[in-house]
């Protein structure tokens, strides 16, 4: 006889409970990895499509890379890679070349200093200091990001250009390259440092005020060590920006060769449909940002073990 | 500090901004508006520069969409996931803004212009990359890659894991524990990359430059059309207005950044 208490609670079939759970625990263990691998997979198909697929066909295209195989069948498989270092080292070394490298080397490693120093400075008064119309400094260090490039070229030229009001020309000059440099470089420089400065403790200041030191040497002795880090991951930053850099410099570089910057050299190549020597010339240029971001990265990481 | 130094550095300060960021600016609105308000508006309203913009939001339709599916994707994958190759997998992401745009679309010729390695098979079926919106559409999409990701990554993080499991305890599925739980903890963090790559794909200029070919009226963003302006047809007053016009949008990004970090801090607050 079938109580109350049984038809409420059906005593679970074997066949019936066993196959949906199996099913289902076997589903959910395989629709993770399905679903992630899944969408895995076509992210990693997306970023081949707009980023390794075209990086590689401009490497090998600058190395004049040319894989030959020895016939059909098996054949196919004895391949041989042939490399045009002649090729690269005389489009890299052409004498235009040459000069628009160093320039943007030098223009960038200056710039990266510069506003390292000015960096700090302006953490240190967004962090420490306190007067009215601080908020409006505050959203302008943000405001070179925002800006389109080509735009800030155009705002950089309104006030330095051939028509300056105030008289100042620095059209087709090092000098209107590096104002360019700075002001797309100077956000990156400062947001590096400022969280840093404003994460530290003001206890070992006190104490070194305390201990007699002035205001300079607490900065020097105290503050600045633990700001290292920090301020050579945005010279890294603000470096390898620089060397890349165009859409502000487009217009004020002019056309002429003394302000012609590497990253200029390339595009003035394209125009020529010179794409082996902008290839050669745009690997050389891959591989120097490479090297100052690793450089700055282990730098700074080492500097980061000894303050800690 | 002693008061003067702490004047001092301001003053430095100040006048360094001053000269880099702040006259330039000013100096901008008073040459766009130099002969008044109606030659400023007759620029910005020309033809040509109405479909440089019309392209760039056409652009910008497809690149903000896909990168911010791909950036939430990822970052999920980032933050929630172990798998082989995922250093190499979160470093990729950052490739095309760490290179010159210039270098970008050069690479993006090499790979799919006619003189690419796949110029010949898609040439064949009909597909131009070099001088089209397509390869514009490429490359925008290139360099606006990371902004999503690099928003969500640290949120979901700093969120952990633990509402997403309690909401899988309490039965519900996959999607819905994603739709309820993990995308409203997130959500200003993806509007926050949303307007970041919504202002990087409205003003992408080197890269574009390189594969769009400047065709007037056709392949030229609003960016190219304020350098084609400048460069070539010397119609400064045309730059200035356009670039005006951008100015003011990169602007309006700021102040949406700014109230969506607060919105952000507050989400957190509460969440604790």
């Amino acid at each position: 006889m079938a109580t109350a208490l049984d038809t409420q609670m059906p005593a679970p079939s074997r066949s019936s409970s066993r196959g949906p759970s199996g099913w289902r625990r076997l589903r959910s263990k395989l629709a993770l990895p399905l679903l992630a691998g899944g969408g895995g997979a076509l992210i990693v198909g997306y970023l081949s499509l707009i980023v390794l697929i075209p990086i590689a066909a401009l490497v090998s295209h600058g190395f004049s890379l040319s894989v030959t195989t020895h016939g059909a069948g098996i054949e196919f498989w004895r391949w041989s890679v042939s490399i045009g270092w002649k090729t690269f080292w005389s489009a890299v070394t052409a004498t235009g070349a040459k000069q628009a490298i160093i320039l943007s080397l030098w223009l960038s490693l200056s710039v990266a200093a510069i506003n390292a120093v000015m960096g700090v400075a302006i953490a240190w008064v967004l962090v420490r200091d306190n007067f009215f119309g601080k908020g409006l400094l505050e959203a302008s260090i943000d405001l070179p990001f925002a800006l389109p490039t080509i735009v800030a070229g155009v705002v950089l030229l309104a006030i330095y250009g051939v028509d300056s009001p105030i008289h100042v020309d620095l059209f087709e000059t090092w000098m209107g390259l590096m104002l360019a440099l700075l002001f797309v470089t100077l956000p990156f420089s400062v947001r590096a440092v400022q969280p840093v400065l404003a994460s530290l403790d003001l206890e070992s200041e006190a104490a070194a005020r305390t201990l007699g030191a002035g205001g300079l040497r607490t900065f020097f002795t105290v503050i600045l060590p633990s700001l290292w880090p920090a301020i050579l991951g945005g010279f890294g930053l603000a470096f390898a920006r620089a060397v890349g850099e165009f859409g502000s410099i487009s217009l004020i570089a002019g056309g002429i060769g003394r302000t012609t910057t590497a990253s200029y050299y390339i595009y003035n190549l394209t125009q020529g449909f010179l794409w082996t020597g902008a290839a050669a010339v745009s690997t050389a240029l891959l591989l120097i940002s490479l090297i100052i971001l690793v450089t700055t990265n282990v730098l700074s990481r080492r500097f980061q073990k000894r303050t800690l | 500090m002693k008061g003067t130094h702490r004047l001092a550095i301001r003053g430095v300060v100040l006048v360094y901004l001053a000269i880099l960021i702040g006259l330039p600016v000013v100096f901008l609105v008073v040459k766009a508006f130099q002969h008044g308000f109606g030659p400023f508006w007759s620029q910005i309203t020309q033809p040509e520069a109405l479909s440089a913009l019309l392209l760039s939001v056409e652009v910008a339709a497809i690149a903000v969409p896909v990168n911010a599916i791909v950036g939430v994707g990822a970052a999920i994958l980032i933050a929630r996931h172990n798998f082989l190759g995922k250093r190499a997998f979160d470093t990729t992401f950052d490739i095309p803004v760490a290179v010159s745009p210039v270098i970008l679309g050069v690479a993006l010729v090499l790979a799919y212009s006619r003189i690419g390695w796949f110029g010949a098979p898609l040439a064949r079926v009909g597909i131009m990359v070099l001088f089209s919106p397509l390869g514009i559409t490429l490359a925008t999409m290139a360099v606006s890659l990371p902004y999503v990701l690099r928003s969500i990554v640290p949120v979901l993080l700093e969120v952990g894991t633990e509402q997403e499991q309690a909401a899988r305890t309490l039965g519900a599925g996959r999607l819905r524990s994603f739709f309820q739980v993990t995308l409203p903890s997130i959500r200003w963090a993806v509007m926050y990359g949303i307007t970041l790559t919504i202002a990087r794909t409205l003003g992408e200029f080197g890269a574009v430059l390189v594969v769009s070919g400047n065709i007037s009226g056709r392949t030229q963003t609003l960016p190219i059309y304020i350098y084609d302006d400048w460069d070539q047809k010397f119609d400064v007053l045309g730059s200035y207005s356009d670039a005006l016009i951008l100015a003011l949008m990169s602007v309006l990004v700021l102040g949406i950044l700014a109230v969506l970090r607060k919105r952000e801090r507050k989400l957190r607050v509460d969440l604790a």
